[in-house]
């Protein structure tokens, strides 16, 4: 068993941008990516200036409200208006799409350098257990994962970097593997420099931009899976405004008050598309160089 | 005079999966202080196998065993404890490699890795070490040394960047430097300028130079003693005109006439068959089998041992007093 050679092609970031979007310019996606996150960012910011509601206080004379000039986006079956807590949901949602991309980020590159760099046992323990990781769906994994520790914020961190941390020591230790045969690497060595400073000063930035471009479309996917599982009810728990959450309260009402549902739906793709943009512009950006 | 380096008994074995390869076997010689020792043999016959066994930067991979030892200064570098290789690699040895095209690093300015390696052995304020960067370019003839310090790797040409990794190789001033087949990959014009560059600097510093390379010419033009290595064993050594004059073994003869020359008329003369696989300890002399001296004596090991025939000039051939110039 132990002879099996790990793959080591990299994941391709996963494209999710319909075909016209993908073929505007690279400088306009990034560009419309970055505006679009930092518009959603914004809003989300100054939630309480830019509505005078509050997202959680029930209100049920003002229940099942269309969309219209007083509720923008409409009211729940709660009466409370959709607009304030979209935009207080996107706290949550972009919190979870960041961070629960920068410790898989972090830990999975580390663990991708150094069983690169160094080979040997840790390469054989680390790569048979992204394996097995990787041999599990990933939503299904999460699922048990949350099941086992609680529902909660943190937990869903927790489990989205314990499976998560697998794709990224893919892609560093593939891109390791191939750096570490170059010249100036054996040119470092041969200058007296030590392991620690060609890992980090010479390898490092040699490596990281596929792991980055990789981490900006896992930000849409990240928030696809709170949502999803707020929507299973194992992630963000009600009255939290949350957009998967609001789906899955809104679905029972799709028929009589569609704007419940659909308007965080909406919210998703948007940030999403940003999100997506932003990480399409920047690997073909670096593909192009 | 001591000498600067002595490399002794040196043997390097590679443990492959199904077989091992004895990619060096019993090699002795020594580099003198301002002396340029050419280290010769076609492709795998463990000269670079040699060469980066004095780093102790053999490719770690594969396991392998490497006995003997190499004298530096006094200490034995097989053994020297890690602690300790900081202040010899880079330092008191440098080292240039083959291809200029990928032994600098494209994410750091050219300056900023001379910077380093600056600092890595010498205590030195960033603004000095950048100044010592462009004394350094100058030094190693780049034009505008200025402008160039600032510039990526990607931006300079092969010839430029095979000049700022011997920038980068003897800015500690080391005593010894190591060449790794430096001109190989560059065309002839710029070889010329990098060996004429490297000749002047070493006038310049007197360090010792150990030049790895299959090209006997440049060996002719550049070095002062030659070892010729033939599937891991040393041939002969001796000095250049010695070698060129009246090689004393079959098989530095042989590679000699398979230098083509310009004003010849007749066939090059080549070597009939290929290195013999090194898969078991060598006893007797490896080249017997292409040799038309060849004898029963040929695979004696005593016999074929390297012994010396005349003033400085070491041979390993049963044969030596049958050969009288060409």
């Amino acid at each position: 068993m132990s002879h099996i050679q790990t793959t080591v092609t990299k994941p391709y970031p996963r494209r999710v941008l319909p075909d016209f979007v993908r073929r505007l310019p690279v400088n306009a996606k990034i560009t419309l990516g970055l505006l679009i996150i930092l518009l959603v960012l914004l809003a989300s910011i100054c939630a309480p200036l830019l509505t005078p509601y509050d997202p959680v206080k029930n209100d049920l004379s003002q229940a099942f409200q269309p969309p219209g000039s007083e509720y923008w986006f409409g009211t729940d079956n709660f009466g409370r208006d959709i607009f304030t807590r979209m935009l207080y949901a996107a706290r949550i949602d972009l919190q979870i799409g960041v961070f629960s991309v920068i410790t898989p980020l972090l830990l999975g590159s580390l663990i991708g350098l150094l069983s690169g760099y160094f080979g040997g046992w840790f390469d054989s323990v680390m790569m048979r257990l992204v394996d097995i990781v990787i041999s599990f769906p990933f939503i299904v994994l999460i699922i048990a994962i949350i099941s086992i520790l609680g529902t909660g914020l943190f937990n869903l961190y927790l489990a989205i970097a314990l499976v998560g941390w697998s794709a990224y020591a893919r892609i560093v230790r593939a891109e390791v593997l191939v750096i570490k045969q170059q010249e100036y690497i054996l040119a470092a060595r041969g200058m007296g420099y030590g392991h620690g400073r060609i890992l980090f000063r010479h390898i490092l930035p040699n490596v990281i931009s596929s792991a980055l471009v990789f981490a900006m479309s896992d930000v849409v996917l990240c928030i696809l899976l709170g949502a999803s599982l707020s929507f299973l009810g194992l992630g963000v728990q009600p009255p939290t405004p949350e957009w998967g959450a609001m789906i899955a309260e809104g679905r029972n009402f799709i028929i009589n008050a569609w704007w419940i549902a659909t308007i965080p739906g909406l919210g998703i793709i948007v940030t999403g598309l940003g999100f997506s943009l932003l990480g399409d512009g920047l690997a073909e950006k670096i593909e192009s160089q | 005079m001591d000498p600067l380096l002595e490399v002794k008994d040196l043997e390097i074995v590679l443990e492959l999966k199904e077989r091992s390869v004895y990619a060096v076997n019993s090699v002795s010689f020594d580099v003198r202080q301002g002396e340029t020792i050419g280290l010769v043999g076609e492709s795998g016959s463990g000269k670079s196998m040699t060469c980066r066994s004095i780093l102790n930067l053999l490719p770690g991979t594969k396991s392998k065993t490497v006995k003997g030892s190499v004298q530096f200064e006094g200490r034995d570098l097989l053994t020297l404890p890690k602690q300790e290789w900081q202040q010899v690699r880079g330092k008191q040895i440098g080292m240039i490699l083959q291809d200029p095209t990928s032994s600098l690093d494209p994410v750091y300015r050219v300056g900023d890795q001379i910077v380093d390696t600056l600092r890595t052995h010498q205590k030195m304020s960033k603004k000095e070490a950048w100044e010592r960067a462009i004394k350094l370019l100058q030094q190693v003839g780049i034009p505008s040394p200025e402008k160039r310090v600032s510039q990526y790797p990607h931006e300079l040409s092969g010839g430029m960047r095979q000049r700022v990794m011997i920038a980068l190789a003897i800015s500690c001033n080391p005593k010894l430097l190591l060449a790794d087949e430096p001109t190989t990959a560059l065309d002839v014009t710029v070889q010329d300028q990098v060996l004429r560059l490297l000749k002047q600097l070493q006038r310049e510093l007197g360090m010792g130079i150990l030049l790895v390379t299959h090209n006997l010419g440049i060996v002719a033009e550049m070095c002062d003693r030659v070892v010729v290595l033939y599937a891991g064993k040393v041939m002969e050594i001796a000095s250049v005109e010695q070698l060129f004059a009246a090689p004393k073994n079959m098989y530095t003869k042989g590679l000699i006439r398979s230098v083509p020359q310009l004003d010849s008329t007749g066939r090059l003369e080549g070597i009939p068959g290929s290195l013999p696989r090194m898969n078991q300890p060598l006893a007797g002399c490896p080249f017997r089998e292409r040799c038309s001296l060849a004898t029963e004596e040929c695979a004696d090991a005593e016999k074929t041992r390297l012994q010396e025939v005349s003033p400085g000039h070491w041979s390993a051939c049963v044969h030596h007093e049958r050969m009288c110039g060409f």
